[in-house]
């Protein structure tokens, strides 16, 4: 039950993107298409999941015991960082396809902040691991699901007459708002 | 480029909120008011200028195959920096802040700067870019974080001048999306007329 609480809260409720405002940068850069945005949303759950079990066992048998958890910011961003790159040299070698369907998001995802973000979260939370992978890869979910609903509908402003001084991002940035509104009706599913 | 075109391009040409749109996650978040939106913006500030002299004195030491992890480390240790000193002096801001500290080490804003100006030019001109650079951040974040507070809830730093409820939702997320999107539109209408 706790995890189905957390699954949902982390997907609708509390949409990474709609109510945290973590991965803004990627949302907006890669939503035009449906077929790119479900790409990035695979390789942000691979990348998520995998950074939120390191940190959180760096931070359990590393930092922690040595009393230097001051360190959290440098450490994880460094970790994040290597992992990615680890990542993609890995998926090169073993599987070419997934290579090239995931290999051109996978630098971008260092500087996306949900990756981070997640890691201090799931530490500021005092999850425990299991509950940290299920935090993880729901907001990875929910990061998807925003990105491919946005991009959706992004498709169909090829269509419509936009004013000169909205096109491109002023009008997803609004667009955005509405959905946000409209995942506010979930408020108050789970507290 | 003389110092003070390099200073004034960071307040409205190369806007990095406004015009490069880049660090739009700390932009959405932390502009509930004109207040926690201006403190963000000083940390900002503070991260990228320090990081922007220590990189500029580096660059020749680094070695180019390195150079992002080095940049991301001496980045993280300002944040750390920033971090550790809004915790002891002002524990309110930094607690309303919250998790966006730390994020200052993913802000493209900070990277981008050290890649694109800092590793190539001298010490002089990259602190007088942090500057500008930050302050064009700051301005933006007040400006946007003012116009919530205005809107939602009737009041401006803190200080009540439209009785009642004020429109809500400008304080909530969508509203943060909407200010956003709409601040954008202006500029482009303005810079393009």
């Amino acid at each position: 039950m706790e995890y189905i609480l957390i699954i949902i809260s982390a997907i609708i409720v509390n949409n990474v993107v709609l109510a945290q405002f973590l991965g803004v940068c990627p949302f907006l850069g890669v939503s035009n298409k449906v077929s790119t945005s479900l790409g990035m949303s695979a390789a942000v759950t691979f990348v998520m999941v995998l950074a939120t079990i390191v940190t959180y066992l760096i931070q359990v048998y590393v930092l922690a015991p040595l009393g230097i958890s001051f360190m959290q910011t440098i450490t994880f961003i460094l970790v994040i960082a290597s992992l990615v790159q680890m990542v993609e040299i890995i998926l090169k070698k073993i599987s070419q396809p997934l290579y090239q369907a995931l290999g051109i998001f996978l630098p971008l995802i260092t500087t996306n902040c949900a990756v981070l973000g997640v890691a201090i979260l799931v530490i500021k939370k005092d999850y425990n691991l299991l509950e940290g992978v299920v935090y993880s890869a729901a907001t990875a979910i929910g990061f998807g699901l925003a990105l491919v609903i946005l991009a959706g509908i992004r498709e169909q402003f090829d269509l419509l007459d936009i004013p000169k001084g909205m096109r491109g991002v002023p009008i997803s940035l609004v667009t955005a708002g509405i959905l946000a509104l409209a995942f506010m009706g979930f408020t108050g599913i789970v507290k | 480029m003389n110092q003070l075109q390099n200073f004034t391009k960071g307040l409205l040409k190369e806007n990095p909120i406004l015009v490069l749109v880049l660090g739009t996650c700390p932009a959405l978040a932390t502009t509930s008011s004109a207040l926690n939106g201006m403190g963000m913006g000083v940390a900002t500030t503070f991260v990228l200028i320090g990081s922007n002299v220590v990189i500029s004195f580096l660059a020749r030491l680094i070695p180019d195959k390195v150079r992002i992890p080095a940049f991301i480390v001496v980045i993280a240790s300002f944040v750390t920096v920033v971090d550790l000193v809004m915790q002891a002096y002002v524990p309110d801001l930094y607690k309303t802040l919250g998790i966006f500290i730390p994020l200052i080490v993913v802000n493209c804003i900070v990277l981008g700067r050290a890649e694109a100006f800092a590793s190539k030019n001298t010490v002089w001109s990259s602190f007088i870019d942090g500057l500008g650079m930050g302050l064009g951040f700051t301005i933006a974040l007040g400006i946007l974080g003012a116009f919530r507070e205005i809107a939602g809830s009737g009041a401006i730093l803190g200080y009540k001048f439209i009785p009642g409820d004020g429109i809500l939702v400008f304080i909530l997320a969508p509203g943060a999306f909407i200010a956003l999107g709409y601040m954008i539109a202006l500029v482009n209408k303005i810079r393009k007329t």
